[in-house]
């Protein structure tokens, strides 16, 4: 029997998080009441973020296989094989409530794990992005949080040496009280250089790397499975802190120490640090695990085991390591003056054992903190789904002119280079495609030599569509991903989702859920884009009101030529402007009906995911074979704001001719349909295209030229691409220094 | 050419630079680690850009203490060439190499862009390749741009033709609107009395293929090897 | 023995945190802040209990590593 200084009562059973059923459950199955540290080693484990306990059923369901995943979801990042001999790792993660309590650490923190997470596998990051969701611009905390995350997220990447290439920023009132800060990350390795987490061998050292253990983020993971209330920022002592420097050390540390040999497995120190990390490699490798606390290098005096156990300190990784190679790890990492210790061993116990001053003050059943987590199969509800908005419900504005500028101009359509450009997404000298088109590109040279590769990524998810119809908003999401991707003319090959929603405990959330996943789930495998890794952030509420649902959508596409890839930006004069796909003038939850008429109603558009894959194939092939001179994915704000941001990019004029339709012009122009695209092409080029197009399948019209300096539609709208450019670029600088 | 790229912890663009001096020149550089006292025989040392020490303190000024700094001072004393970016500009000014200092950048925000400079001596052993007064583009990614120096200083560099770039608009103007950092009389890169240590903040490392977006920032490198 | 050293930018150097600082005040409603010049505090515990030694110490530190005298003057308390 361990002994127990401190009372297990209910108030610390409940201020742990746990049930009392979940509290039972921990009783029987180890027979008598848990130590103080193992108690909060519970809570870490059973939380909703480490043990995905409401969402384990249905995240089986979706798919996870495919030709090129050569590792899946389980791991620290999902491994997809590029061909060469290597393969890129990626994952996206949340690290949303620490970066509402203080903005710029919650940032910090966030980006940092995820790096660690790329890199915990021997991959070098190549590059990241960030998908952020804040509240209402006329919210007093809104611009603090956007100034706090933006410059968060830089000061960690910048300093830290991985070029942020894309992401997405967003304002809506349902995330006044919950911001969403998802962060993005992808790295490279070669496939016979993956690492594991998964201990082997028994008496092998355990030992730990990095910075020194302090009280940081005491309970993050808990906290992250909490909903808020007003009192809140009374929970800001829990946030970590992050040391970029440090990890900089670490990632090079880490590298050298894998090419070393020495490594048997390595996991990082995320939520739960110590405790996740260290239970994770047991239980993996079937193995029990003994940590001696005595030896963790820590940052405070009088840390407890409790307090050991649970830090977030950042900064940290454990690893197993070849005995005979200790000493040259351990030069290693006094090299790039890191801290090293052997904090414990493997064992044949299955026994989980934390040892502090002598005695022992947790000794739990290894794999059952894993396994025998709590899974709810939570109740819930049908969505309700709101019914179709016909256009003629949705007034055409008076002046096409000032609907495009206040369109272009407003809120969610406007430039986000105020954003990126805090971001450096130029380092390592491989970004090919920079932010603010459809995806990021990022050149891989072959181990070889040869013609270089690339890598194609993009953030993508539409909220309020989700939100009128999760099933629908939940496929939309991935074929806006496959759009991006297209349009640059790559093949997109895997995902990762980061689900953030409300508190699971009502039916309703659950259900957003549930259907959610299933669109996702039906459009990975039209798409075949797998998802090989992800992470899920419920409790998104404060004070009873849920965020929008949000499944967030980080996809990756490979391009076997780099060259090959085209922007938006309209190239030159005389190019004919073909549309892609159907426009049925598609006004439901779209970006007109909300930014210009404070409107969020109907169903969203409907996703044909055998029409998305027939148009993106064909949109692909076009660019990779030099067809077409430039191409641009429709989706927020329809054709009209889709052509302007091509002419914004270009600095070009383009006329459009109104089209001969019998879909009123305004659904026509500002309407949501998918599976769209505009390209360009010289002349001759753009009627084979077309031809082409016909045969395919896949509907392409001419609708205009490249040319002049203004945006022309007939006689109804003229604007010139310098008022177009002002406004969109001004808002958010406008917005952000408006104290 | 043979040259040869300092790495303090923390620095993050040593392989940009190495890359540029490979592609321009057709010779790897040599990597010389921070804790080292002899440099290798080469023509240019390169101080590369990144975060060295987490700009702790003040961005570069732990790195300018390193046991490898006297090498790189008798490198610069006896003639051969340095060439600083960003964060190696930083740490050549903290070394007192060059004079001046570089400020926290007037918008408080760290700023990753496209700028113009304006070529305004094209007569260093850096800039020999591009003409006088020539507009090049040039990224810039920093936070602690601003440059700065005392008046006296400042006469000095103009009166000796030190100022080497400055960020101007696409017609070669000296504005405001063109000037990312705030930095005095849109200053982007100097070179010491002898001629022969530059610091700028642009990368040029990082424009020298057309994958990049351009070439402009191959002319460093070319200007250099032609030098040798 | 403690000492704090206080490293501030020299008068005439633009100083854009204080600036900022002093923007943020006035936006909160705190009237009549005429300047505002923000700086660095470095406490550091010395083994020395000679005054003099340590002035001196520091004084070195300062001149070569705690405060670019470029830009930046200190100041030295022993406490």
């Amino acid at each position: 029997m361990l002994k127990n200084d401190i009372a297990i009562t209910p108030e610390l059973i409940k201020a742990h998080g746990l049930k009392p059923d979940e509290y039972q459950r921990i009783l029987d199955l180890i027979g008598r009441e848990p130590t103080w540290t193992e108690l909060g080693i519970f809570s870490a484990m059973w939380n909703e973020h480490c043990s995905y306990k409401s969402s384990k059923k249905w995240l089986k369901q979706l798919p996870t296989k495919g030709a090129r995943v050569l590792i899946g979801p389980g791991e620290n990042a999902g491994v997809v094989d590029i061909g060469d001999g290597q393969a890129v790792v990626f994952k996206m993660e949340s690290h949303n409530h620490p970066s509402y309590i203080e903005p710029y650490q919650g940032a910090t923190t966030g980006v940092g794990g995820i790096l660690r997470d790329v890199f915990t596998m021997g991959a070098r990051p190549i590059a990241a992005m960030n998908a952020l969701r804040f509240g209402a611009p006329d919210h007093p905390k809104t611009r603090h949080i956007v100034a706090g995350v933006v410059a968060g997220v830089g000061g960690y990447g910048n300093s830290f040496g991985v070029p942020t290439v894309g992401g997405e920023v967003e304002f809506h009132p349902r995330y006044n009280g919950n911001c969403l800060v998802n962060a993005f990350a992808a790295g490279l390795l070669k496939t016979d250089e993956i690492f594991l987490s998964e201990a082997k061998g028994v008496g092998m050292p355990v030992v730990y790397l990095g910075s020194k253990t302090g009280r940081d983020g005491m309970g993050g993971a808990t906290m992250a499975s909490a909903e808020f209330d007003d009192d809140s920022h009374e929970k800001r002592p829990t946030v970590q802190v992050g040391d970029p420097f440090a990890e900089k050390l670490l990632l090079e540390a880490s590298l050298e120490l894998m090419a070393s040999g020495a490594v048997i497995a390595i996991q990082d120190m995320g939520a739960a640090g110590l405790t996740c990390s260290a239970v994770e490699m047991g239980a993996k490798g079937n193995l029990g695990l003994t940590l001696n606390l005595d030896k963790v290098p820590t940052r405070e005096p009088g840390m407890t085991a409790y307090e050991m156990m649970l830090s977030e300190s950042q900064e940290r990784m454990l690893m197993v390591l070849h005995p005979h190679l200790e000493e040259k790890a351990e030069a290693i990492f006094r090299k790039w003056g890191l801290d090293f210790a052997i904090v414990g061993e493997t064992t044949d116990t299955l026994r989980f054992v934390v040892e502090h001053h002598g005695q022992v003050m947790a000794d739990l059943p290894i794999k059952d903190l894993g396994d025998q987590a709590p899974e709810y199969d939570r109740p819930w509800v049908e969505p309700k789904r709101q019914p179709v908005l016909a256009a003629a419900d949705v007034p055409a504005p008076q002046d096409y002119g000032r609907a495009l500028l206040d369109l272009v101009g407003s809120p969610n359509q406007s430039s986000r280079r105020w954003v990126w450009e805090q971001y450096d997404h130029l380092i390592q000298g491989n970004t090919v495609q920079r932010p603010g088109g459809d995806a990021a590109v990022v050149r891989v040279e072959r181990p070889n030599g040869g013609h270089a590769k690339g890598l194609a990524f993009t953030c993508d998810v539409t909220p309020r569509y989700v939100e009128a119809d999760p099933y629908e908003g939940g496929k939309q999401a991935i074929a806006e991903s496959w759009r991006n991707l297209s349009a640059v003319g790559a093949l997109p090959i895997a995902v990762t989702d980061n689900l953030n929603f409300g508190n699971p405990e009502r039916p309703e959330i659950i259900g957003q859920f549930v259907h959610a996943l299933k669109g996702v789930g039906e459009a990975c495998i039209a798409l075949d884009m797998p998802i090989v890794s992800g992470n899920v952030s419920l409790y998104n509420e404060t004070n009873g009101e849920a965020i929008l649902p949000t499944p967030a959508i980080g996809a990756v596409g490979l391009m076997d030529d780099v060259t090959r890839t085209i922007g938006v930006a309209l190239a030159a004069d005389g190019d004919v402007l073909v549309l892609i796909g159907d426009t049925t003038g598609w006004l439901g939850q779209s970006s007109y009906l909300y930014e210009l008429h404070g409107r969020e109603e109907g169903a969203p558009p409907p996703v044909d995911l055998a029409a998305e894959k027939r148009h993106g194939d064909f949109v692909r092939a076009a660019v990779i074979d030099g067809r077409v001179t430039a191409a641009h994915d429709l989706s927020s704000g329809g054709l009209l704001v889709g052509v302007a941001e091509m002419a914004m990019a270009g600095a070009k004029g383009a006329r459009l001719l109104l089209p001969e339709t019998e879909v009123p012009l305004h659904a026509f122009l500002f309407g949501e349909d998918q599976a769209r695209y505009v390209v360009t092409a010289a002349p001759e080029d753009a009627s084979r295209l077309i031809v082409d197009a016909a045969m395919a399948g896949v509907p392409a019209t001419a609708i205009g030229a490249v040319g002049g300096d203004s945006l022309t539609l007939g006689g109804l709208l003229t604007v010139s691409i310098d008022a177009l450019s002002q406004r969109h670029e001004s808002w958010m600088p406008n917005w952000m220094s408006a104290a | 050419m043979k040259s040869a790229v300092l790495v303090f912890p923390g620095i993050n663009r040593e392989r940009d630079m190495a890359r540029a001096f490979r592609e321009v020149t057709g010779v790897e550089p040599i990597m010389v680690w921070h804790t080292e006292t002899e440099l290798p025989d080469v023509d240019v040392v390169a101080v590369p850009g990144g975060f060295s020490y987490g700009d702790y303190l003040r961005c570069g000024a732990i790195a300018a203490r390193s046991p490898i700094i006297p090498a790189l001072r008798a490198h610069a004393a006896a003639g051969r060439h340095v060439l600083g970016v960003c964060n190696g500009f930083q740490i050549l000014t903290e070394t007192g190499l060059l004079p001046g200092a570089l400020m926290r950048n007037a918008s408080l925000r760290f700023v990753c862009k496209e700028v113009r400079l304006r070529v305004d001596n094209a007569a260093t052993a850096f800039t020999s390749a591009y003409a006088p007064g020539q507009v090049i583009r040039c990224p810039i990614a920093h936070g602690e741009g601003n440059y700065f120096a005392d008046p006296e200083t400042l006469a000095e560099l103009e009166g000796e033709g030190r100022v080497v770039f400055r960020y101007c608009d696409a017609e070669g103007r000296i504005t405001e609107a063109a000037n990312p950092n705030g930095a005095v009389d849109g200053i982007a890169g100097i070179v010491n009395a002898a001629g022969n240590v530059l610091g700028m903040m642009p990368h040029p490392e990082n424009l020298i293929e057309a994958l990049q977006g351009g070439l402009d920032g191959r002319g460093i490198f070319e200007s250099l090897a032609r030098a040798a | 023995m403690k000492a704090r050293v206080t490293v501030t930018l020299k008068h005439g150097v633009l100083d854009p945190q204080g600036k900022a600082i002093q923007g943020a005040l006035k936006s909160l409603g705190f009237a009549g802040v005429d300047d505002v010049r923000q700086g660095k505090l470095i406490e550091l515990e010395l083994a020395t209990a000679d005054r003099a030694e340590a002035q001196a110490q520091l004084t070195d530190m300062c001149e070569k590593l705690l405060a670019n005298t470029v830009i930046e003057n200190y100041r030295i308390e022993l406490i």
